[in-house]
Formats: structure tokens, C-alpha cells, sequence
């Protein structure tokens, strides 16, 4: 797992490339909430295009990162949803609680 | 030490699901190490393709494994590296009451803590909050999922059918 973060303005675009499992989620947590409760960035979009999987504990810490930012009155957005990820948020009934949308074009303007 | 049995049944359009383990597919043993869970992904990837699941059932089933060896080692290993699992994979001949059925057997085995069983019954998804998601992906993935605990040894034996479109390779 991979993780690279880029700024624009007052966005953090976090890209993750690989899988998320228990062996990698601690570390996409770790970044997560550092950026929303630490960093206290405004808006975080999590690019999820090179994602080829994502268990429960990766979907946790999705939760997390988005219970963080109504917490701290920040926003979670997510793009590039590979059919692997959207079927898990799907079967977890999440894809209607997350910010989601198709390209980084689109989560920008959002 | 007390032992006990959880069994949950999906339903098959009202019929039970019987099991015969008698066809060995697959065994492997590994240690409760996080960085292996990629491994046996890939393994049950391969398998499932093998044995004639459709995609996105090769995906459930491998979720579903991914998932159980994933709380053997947080759970009952507690995060230890080094704890033993084994993973044993059959051909299901018949599995579907009396008619014919194909489909694939899965038994893992570790000797850790047994779980709470009241953290078998899962949660509801109603609720948003991180975690307790892992058993209500297996349970959606598979036909049936028992799990046992016994004289220090935890077993969980999931089994998934072939759906008629669908029919097993010869190897």
C-alpha cells in the first residue's frame, strides 16, 4: 500500500494505491486523521482509483475519517471508486453516507 | 473448557445445506501474520476461478476468507505474529439437500481465545461506526458459516454452492 498526499489550496488529496487490509488500514488511519484532526484541513478527498482492495478494517477507517471530519466540521469526499470498493461499501450500506463521486475534476468542484 | 457451536444457515430457498468434506482441494498453513493475508487472498482468488465461480463469487469468497483469517488474528491470536492457521479447502460433490449441488467447502482452524459469542450475532448496519462489519461480510458471501470451539482448538467451516449457470472444471 502507497499512500501520497497532495495539496491544493485548502484540499488534501490523499491517493491510495494497493490494498487496504490489516496489514496496511493502521497506516491509512494514521494519515487520515492526522490530516482532518491534526492538520484540520478543510476538505480531504481520498482518491481510490488504484485501490484493488478493501476489507472491513479498511472500511473502518473510512468511517472513522468521515466521523472525524462532521466532528470537526471538515469534509471526507471520496473519487475513482474501482468496482472492488463499491461493491464493500455497497454491502456495508455506506455508499449513500460518503461523498462520492466519479473523477478528481468533479470532487474538486463539489 | 467449555465448547459450543454457532451455525448460521443462509437460505437456500427454504432448504438446509449439507456438507460432505470428503474431496481435498487445498491445505494451507501459515503463521497469524497480517502480511500474509494477501497470499491467501491470491490463493482463494485462483481457486474459485478454477473451480468455476462466477467473478464477482470468486470476489465474495475471498472476501469471506480474507475476513475470517483477518479476525482469528486480530481476535483469538489477539495480534500475535506467529500463531498457527490452517486453511483446508474441499470439493462439495452433493451439498444441496438431496439433489445434486456443487460447491466448495472452507475449514479454518487456529488455537486461540474463542471468540465472545455474543460477538458472533454481529451488528447492525443501521448504526455508523468502524468495525463489526467483518462477520456480515462473510455471512452475505456464504451458504453457510459454523463456527465450533473445542478442546483449545476454534474451527470455522464456511461453505459456498455453485449457482446452476455455473459448473465445475475438470481438473
Amino acid at each position: 500500500m502507497q499512500i501520497s498526499v497532495r495539496r491544493i489550496d485548502k484540499t488534501a488529496i490523499l491517493e491510495l494505491t494497493g490494498s487496504i487490509d490489516l496489514s496496511s488500514s493502521p497506516a491509512v488511519r494514521k494519515i487520515l486523521l492526522h490530516e482532518l484532526r491534526e492538520s484540520r484541513t478543510p476538505r480531504v478527498i481520498l482518491n481510490l482509483e488504484k485501490v484493488k482492495y478493501i476489507d472491513s478494517s479498511g472500511v473502518a477507517s473510512l468511517v472513522e475519517g468521515l466521523r472525524a471530519s462532521r466532528d470537526i466540521g471538515s469534509r471526507l469526499l471520496l473519487f475513482g471508486l474501482t468496482p472492488v470498493v463499491r461493491e464493500v461499501l455497497q454491502l456495508s450500506r455506506l455508499l449513500k453516507i460518503f461523498e462520492i463521486y466519479e473523477n478528481e475534476q468533479q470532487a474538486l468542484s463539489a | 473448557m467449555p465448547s459450543f457451536v454457532l451455525r448460521i444457515l443462509r437460505s437456500q430457498a427454504g432448504r438446509q445445506v449439507y456438507t460432505l468434506n470428503t474431496d481435498l482441494l487445498l491445505k494451507l498453513e501459515f503463521p497469524s501474520n497480517p502480511e500474509l493475508l494477501c497470499v491467501v487472498r491470491g490463493t482463494m482468488e485462483r481457486l474459485t476461478e478454477r473451480m468455476g465461480f462466477a467473478e464477482r463469487e470468486c470476489r465474495s469468497v475471498t472476501r469471506a476468507v480474507d475476513e475470517a483469517v483477518t479476525n482469528i488474528i486480530r481476535h483469538a491470536y489477539r495480534g500475535q505474529p506467529n500463531q498457527p492457521i490452517v486453511l483446508t479447502c474441499y470439493r462439495l460433490p452433493k451439498a444441496v439437500g438431496s439433489e445434486l449441488a456443487q460447491g466448495l467447502e472452507i475449514v479454518l482452524e487456529d488455537q486461540g481465545e474463542p471468540p465472545d459469542p455474543g460477538r458472533l450475532r454481529g451488528r447492525s448496519l443501521d448504526e455508523i461506526k468502524p468495525g463489526g462489519l467483518g462477520l456480515h461480510y462473510i455471512r452475505e458471501s456464504m451458504d453457510v458459516v459454523e463456527f465450533s470451539s473445542s478442546g483449545g482448538k476454534n474451527q470455522l467451516r464456511l461453505v459456498r454452492c455453485l449457482r446452476p449457470e455455473n459448473t465445475i472444471q475438470d481438473s
